[in-house]
């Protein structure tokens, strides 16, 4: 049934590794990757081979918000699309993870603007018949007032108002808006908690690289991540067959900053929320690290979501754990230095033997 | 933060480790392999943010001499909460500073083995620090998306349907129950099919009598009330030490709400009659139970 399927955002890591794990698939024929630049050369652990990190998968340079991708999906017959060119942040650093580079009017003329265009492609496409849209938990906001694990239908507490989380937010709505409108497509949506992996470049990866973890002081907030693994399971899974609605998409259990820091084994400096924001502001003015506001408000108070209605759609659950994700990233970036943990086991020695 | 519970941890550890040999050893290899654990974040924290070994081994431990020799707190009805199962825990609200409702914890923590997961005050998760020492401790978000997923879970939850109506009551009404609010708490125990367990406490109000407020500076903190005691605030925060009074928690007999339909959660007649039937209960045995303990303050 499936035979040609277009994946958008390929320059982004999971964009590049969804498009050649579908160019693997056998029952499906074509992959076209598409993106304003082709994908950087793989690094990470699954790179290595000399192969394209493409795979099978072709490269059309084309940009959402042109009127060529409507040419590409119909030339092609196109029936299964994949979004996930939904980028994250807008400084220099994200280049490299798939952003756009030019601040944040281009962040968000290619996330919202490029997905109206490309609904709009396949609204006028007679041979779409499946949509996977790649979103975020950051929909939900993050909240002291919210519930403690938000489900697919919980409302945010608080629109969002900045960058990301925004975008996510009206991408959602113009995807509600076009299931409307073509009821014989099947439309997913997908809310990844935060990625992690040996592959991520996220702001939250970045600042788990850094050599002191600046914290909002009397704040512990709950994190979720998804393996990268993971998501693109979920993404292969959801443009191979039919699984519309909404779904979050998050590991098992969740980890409290606090506990993220221990395990990197790394100093914490507690910093008052208006020092905090400061800090932030320096960093991301250094283009150190680009922490926006709606992380900042995540760094405060977390978020937890809810993934039983994936598990009950798909038959299948993440097979990294908050944990495990994250510990599978801390793995790729070089052991955790322990100090504190060294100078407890010296005294159990000292202590214990006596 | 942690760090300092941490360390505080490792002083309960010494202090309660005065014994000697094998014993003590055994302590000590165990308290270091705790703070490695802690060191290395190597625990687990459910979705809530409940850190049930921090809770049991740090913030519980500094409760347990108020609750033991303090209050003197003896528990009646044990076996009225289900053991392994799902149960609303509703209990009266009281005391100026929500004491009760640590103490509450300790009795069912202690007494019952089951973690008790309280359901907390908007106020409270505005707060840096106890927002988030209260989600360590296993409290959450007043909210039916929270107590519904609780109860589903087959968790002990406790709320008090009073809320600041009743916390903040003068000391004047003492063991009058205040209203309930709209009986979320009931809606929630019919929709899990969980048996509600009314709870009385008989203490609480007599640590801090609150014999005035100022609203006017309440409202300017943007605190709900801004007690006056008979100590706070002339004696600073000597005027924060509770009276000693003596404590007794009793857990009533269950009312069971499977008979209902699910449904039956968003019919307002239900929800309400239900509510009265469980406040006057509570009511009753508060009465009950304060004649049985006599004087706040027996003579020593």
């Amino acid at each position: 049934m499936t035979r040609t399927v277009l994946v958008t955002g390929v320059r982004g890591h999971i964009g590049a590794r969804v498009a050649a794990a579908l160019a693997g698939d056998p029952k499906i024929d074509r992959v076209i990757g598409v993106d304003t630049e082709p994908p950087p050369p793989a690094r990470g652990r699954d790179g290595g081979q000399d192969g394209p990190v493409l795979g099978r998968a072709e490269f059309v340079r084309v940009a959402l918000r042109g009127p060529d991708l409507a040419r590409v999906i119909r030339d092609a017959d196109v029936d299964t699309v994949v979004h996930l060119s939904l980028v994250s942040g807008s400084g220099r650093g994200d280049r490299r993870a798939g952003g756009t580079g030019g601040g944040r009017p281009a962040m968000k003329e290619h996330n919202v603007i490029g997905t109206m265009q490309l609904l709009a492609a396949c609204q006028r496409s007679a041979t779409v018949r499946r949509v996977v849209v790649r979103s975020t938990t950051a929909v939900y906001g993050s909240s002291p007032h919210a519930p403690a694990v938000f489900t697919e239908d919980s409302e945010p507490v608080e629109v969002a108002h900045h960058g990301y989380a925004r975008d996510a937010t009206e991408v959602e709505t113009y995807v509600r808006g076009f299931a409307r409108r073509r009821p014989d497509v099947t439309t997913t949506t997908l809310r990844f908690a935060n990625l992690m992996g040996p592959g991520v470049d996220s702001p939250l990866t970045r600042y788990f690289s850094q050599p002191v973890l600046p914290t909002v002081l009397g704040f512990d907030p709950r994190l979720q991540f998804v393996h990268e693994d993971d998501a693109v399971e979920a993404l292969c899974r959801t443009a191979g067959t039919d699984h519309p609605g909404v779904f979050n998409v998050a590991g098992d259990g969740v980890l409290l900053l606090s506990q993220c820091a221990r395990r990197t084994g790394r100093p914490v400096v507690p910093l008052p929320s208006p020092a905090f924001r400061l800090v932030g502001g320096l960093a991301r003015g250094a283009r150190l690290v680009d922490f926006s506001p709606e992380q900042l408000t995540l760094m405060s108070h977390g978020r937890a979501v809810d993934t039983a209605r994936l598990t009950a759609e798909l038959g299948w659950r993440p097979k990294y754990g908050t944990a495990a994700a994250f510990d599978d990233f801390l793995r790729s970036r070089g052991g955790p230095g322990h100090l504190p943990l060294a100078a407890v086991d010296w005294l159990a020695g000292l202590v214990t033997k006596r | 933060m942690n760090d300092f519970q941490d360390r505080r941890a490792a002083g309960n550890g010494h202090a309660a480790g005065p014994g000697s040999g094998d014993d003590s050893g055994e302590r000590l290899a165990e308290l270091f392999a705790f703070l490695r654990r802690r060191i290395t974040g190597d625990y687990e924290v459910d979705e809530f943010g409940f850190d049930p070994e921090l809770n049991d081994r740090v913030l519980l431990e500094a409760l347990r001499p108020l609750y033991r020799h303090w209050f003197r707190t003896e528990t009646l009805g044990l076996e009225n909460v289900p053991a392994d199962a799902g149960a609303l825990i509703v209990a009266n609200h009281s005391g100026t500073l929500p004491v009760d409702a640590l103490m509450l914890q300790v009795a069912v923590n202690d007494e019952l083995g089951r973690p008790l997961r309280l359901l907390g005050a908007h106020l409270v998760y505005q707060l840096p620090v106890l927002g988030h020492l209260a989600r360590k401790s296993g409290h959450t978000l007043a909210c039916p998306e929270d107590a519904d997923r609780l109860l589903r879970r087959g968790e002990v939850v406790g709320v008090f349907p009073e809320g600041f109506k009743g916390i903040g009551k003068p000391f004047s009404e003492r063991y009058r129950l205040q209203r309930f609010g709209r009986g979320g708490f009931v809606a929630s125990a019919i929709r899990a099919g969980v048996p509600i367990v009314p709870c009385a406490i008989v203490g609480a109000e007599e640590i801090y009598p609150k014999i005035g407020d100022v609203p006017s500076l309440a409202r300017l903190l943007g605190l709900p009330y801004l007690p006056i005691t008979p100590l706070f605030p002339w004696l600073g925060p000597l005027g924060l030490v509770p009276l000693p009074s003596k404590w007794l928690i009793e857990f009533g007999e269950p009312v069971r709400t499977d008979s209902y339909d699910p449904e039956e959660a968003d019919d307002p007649a239900v929800v309400f009659d239900l509510t009265d039937h469980v406040r006057e209960t509570m009511q009753r045995r508060l009465d009950a139970l304060r004649l049985r303990r006599g004087a706040a303050f027996p003579p020593i």
